[in-house]
């Protein structure tokens, strides 16, 4: 995954305490600027970072719809559990409707 | 300290129960439907309980009794609204110190059914908390751990 490399991950880190251009990120970390370029374009691709434009630079910052991973599972997780509700809550329904069904 | 506040899950699904209906069942009933290979249980899950008060308790029960702690109720008004405190944090793990927050509403629609809409919100809660265990945490550690971890527990 994007954050596997630990450069990358070093890059998201710092990215994570606020916004930071590519000269920004350059100046704390022992690594050229065309190769965290190279960098932040994989995690961007991977949608853990967006990018804007300020001036002539970009800001760099973390995707706050993405937060990676974690989000997207979270996703899935509230997708399968109420899929699961309406399941029951519709099957219930459907036995209330019919003759004397007892309550639970 | 820049703040990250990412877009909060949401979703919702229409049943055809009444609002009191899908409140009772989704609270009440929660055990009745609960995808059990989500479970913190050892022993897999018997059931989940929700106290129907503020302040209640949420958590699960294994098919040997053990219980596991989810969180808290933090709002419970029937038939409208369960606001409850999520806290496992990225691992898992029951922090009473983590919190992030399920809202979940009751909305009546035209032919007596209900849309059910729920949101899990303050996931930047799960930052704070990569930030805070950043540093007793070995080389996997940091944000990339815990992603990591989330990704293997959903692989």
């Amino acid at each position: 995954m994007a954050l596997a490399d630990p450069t990358r991950r070093a890059i998201f880190e710092k990215l994570a305490t606020g916004g930071s251009s590519v000269a920004d990120v350059a100046r704390s970390l022992p690594v050229s600027q065309p190769a965290i370029s190279q960098h932040l374009k994989v995690l961007k691709e991977a949608g853990l970072v967006r990018d804007e434009p300020e001036g002539r630079r970009r800001i760099y910052s973390i995707d706050p719809a993405g937060l990676g991973p974690l989000r997207q599972w979270l996703d899935r997780f509230w997708e399968g559990q109420l899929a699961a509700f309406k399941a029951f809550a519709d099957s219930d329904a459907a036995a209330a409707a019919g003759p004397a069904k007892p309550e639970p | 300290m820049h703040r990250i506040e990412p877009a909060p899950v949401v979703k919702s699904v229409t049943v055809s129960a009444s609002p009191a209906r899908a409140f009772e069942i989704f609270a009440s009933g929660m055990g009745d439907w609960w995808l059990k290979t989500h479970s913190l249980t050892t022993s897999g899950q018997k059931t989940v309980v929700v106290e129907p008060r503020a302040g209640g308790r949420w958590y699960e029960i294994g098919t040997a009794g053990e219980e596991k702690e989810w969180g808290r109720v933090l709002a419970y008004e029937p038939p409208h609204r369960i606001l409850f405190a999520w806290q496992l944090n990225a691992d898992w793990d029951f922090d009473p110190q983590f919190q992030t927050e399920v809202e979940v509403t009751f909305e009546a629609i035209a032919d007596g059914g209900t849309t059910v809409r729920l949101e899990h919100r303050d996931l930047a809660n799960y930052g704070a908390k990569a930030e805070e265990a950043r540093g007793s945490l070995d080389t996997e550690g940091g944000w990339a751990g815990l992603l990591q971890a989330f990704a293997a527990k959903a692989g």
